[in-house]
């Protein structure tokens, strides 16, 4: 009997180990089989003209939306997750209202930050669509995730290592930054890739603040589009879907490499004087 | 000559009276154990020497703690200077995750030493003197997570050393490791006293009388009865001690 409910368990988990590497490679491969044929030079001329699509500019706008808001989003994101967990007292008030407002906040659809981020950063303070209105929409929607995944990072981390930097006459910054943070280092990591994924793949925040413009972001105060703003205004008037496609596969390497670079850079910061 | 004196000390979780009343005098360059059930306060008051119970939210102490003649809660004391002074080797072994190197060297570069040649100097002798330099040697550049239960006790201890403190605290360092490991901390611990003065909380009341001088019983939050370790093994004045020994109860 148990031998049987061991097997069945056993084929359970296989089969759902199968659909969900399935359906992974299926969606990758079905992009790169309609994306690869449709990657042509004039796909990555400077400019973008109706004939071209060209999705050069938007790799652009991207890679500069992903890199201002991250350097905008991580330290306030990081040193909050800190304080938090380091600094303020247990059972303090203060610290519960911020916990409860991050939680509902990284629940909340994008479409609600781009609606808040059109009508109070580009009307209100009358930004226009523009970088800056899509990087501050960015910042406040990825920053509920920095501060979870740093917050969770650093419960993770034992205290008996910060008793251990303490015992040794070492002071809060000093067992803070050379003991917790290269241990909760990964744990931050991955809440910032989580960002990235986000950012990179969002539409509806986006089209509100950052806008539409197919020309390349040529200053914080000018508006552009990203890949995957790129993709859906592509697709949507459906005369460029491989195109668009082509798109999806550029925004495949994009995340690939981004991710591995941050694995890395954090290596160099951490693991360097580690192993 | 004492090293340390515990006046009228009294401490508080809240609203729990963890530590009556203490009076005890500590020998210097000597060893001496802390003995008592769970809970009898031994910890907290080792603890308190080095105010690692400063960390704890909502303690409260009353009375001083003098090291050289000097309240170790005085306001001008730092406690960065005390805890450099008063070393502690906790009850589960607390190697950081970094080299073997690197782990010994912490102490040493908090306090400011930055010279390489000086810092290797220091990191061979704390680990000669914690009786591991011969197992480690070729693999100081190794994770220190990476070596046994045993050798981690000793690298925290040899961790400690490097930055010569002048009393060692330790908090069942035995308690988490195999008899061998244990019986090799306990030979250290001996070598140690010519250099340290040494308290050695114990559940382990033959570890109390291998390697301690004098012993303090604790219960409930008092010193029952403290002197030479022979001399409380052998005939207790108080019958609580008697029976605590001989295994009535704890």
């Amino acid at each position: 009997m148990n031998n049987f409910k061991s097997y069945v368990i056993r084929f359970l988990v296989k089969v759902s180990a199968l659909i969900t590497f399935g359906a992974l490679f299926f969606i990758i491969g079905y992009i790169l089989y309609r994306g690869v044929p449709s990657l042509r030079p004039s796909l990555f001329e400077f400019k973008y003209t109706t004939t071209n699509v060209s999705m050069f500019p938007s790799i652009v706008t991207t890679l500069m939306l992903v890199f201002s808001t991250l350097i905008l989003v991580t330290p306030i994101g990081v040193f909050t997750g800190f304080y938090l967990i380091e600094y303020a007292h247990r059972g303090n008030k203060f610290v519960e209202v911020i916990r409860i407002t991050t939680e509902t906040l990284s629940g909340i659809p994008s479409i609600v930050y781009g609606l808040f981020g059109m009508l109070f950063f580009v009307y209100r303070l009358d930004f226009s669509y523009s970088l800056i209105a899509g990087i501050l929409t960015a910042s406040i929607m990825v920053l509920p995730l920095i501060i979870r995944s740093t917050e969770e990072a650093l419960i993770a981390v034992d205290d008996s290592l910060r008793e251990a930097s303490f015992g040794l006459g070492a002071g809060k910054l000093r067992t803070i930054f050379r003991v917790v943070l290269p241990v909760a280092m990964p744990g931050i990591l991955s809440g910032i890739i989580l960002s990235i994924g986000r950012i990179v793949g969002e539409t509806a925040a986006l089209i509100y603040t950052l806008g539409t413009a197919t020309k390349m972001t040529d200053g914080l105060f000018s508006s552009g589009r990203t890949l995957a703003v790129q993709m859906y205004v592509l697709s949507n008037e459906g005369l460029h879907v491989n195109e668009s496609f082509a798109t999806g596969v550029i925004l495949l390497m994009i995340i690939l490499i981004i991710n591995g670079l941050s694995t890395y850079l954090s290596n160099k910061l951490t693991k360097g004087r580690i192993d | 000559m004492d090293k340390l004196i515990i006046k009228d000390f009294d401490l508080y979780y809240d609203d729990f009276h963890a530590l009556k009343d203490i009076n005890m005098n500590i020998a210097e360059n000597e060893i001496t154990a802390f003995i008592g059930p769970s809970g009898c306060g031994k910890s907290s008051l080792l603890k308190s020497i080095n105010r690692m119970n400063d960390l704890v939210e909502g303690c409260k102490i009353t009375g001083e703690i003098l090291l050289d003649n000097k309240n170790i809660f005085d306001k001008d004391v730092d406690v960065n200077q005390i805890r450099k002074r008063i070393g502690m080797v906790f009850q589960k072994p607390n190697p950081f995750p970094m080299s073997i190197y690197d782990n010994i060297a912490y102490g040493p570069r908090t306090h400011n030493i930055k010279n390489k040649a000086k810092l290797d100097e220091i990191v061979e002798k704390s680990l000669r003197d914690a009786a591991i330099w011969d197992e480690v040697k070729d693999d100081l550049k190794k994770n220190a997570l990476r070596v046994s239960g045993g050798q981690q006790q000793r690298l925290c201890i040899a961790r400690c050393i490097a930055m010569k403190p002048e009393v060692i605290l330790m908090d069942e360092p035995c308690s988490a490791l195999d008899p061998i490991s244990t019986t090799k901390i306990e030979d250290l611990i001996h070598k140690l006293k010519n250099d340290f003065t040494i308290i050695i909380v114990t559940h382990n009341m033959q570890q109390a009388t291998r390697v301690s001088k004098h012993t303090a019983f604790f219960l409930n939050g008092e010193i029952v009865e403290s002197g030479l370790t022979n001399r409380i093994f052998i005939e207790p004045e108080d019958k609580r001690t008697e029976d605590y020994i001989t295994g009535r109860f704890g």
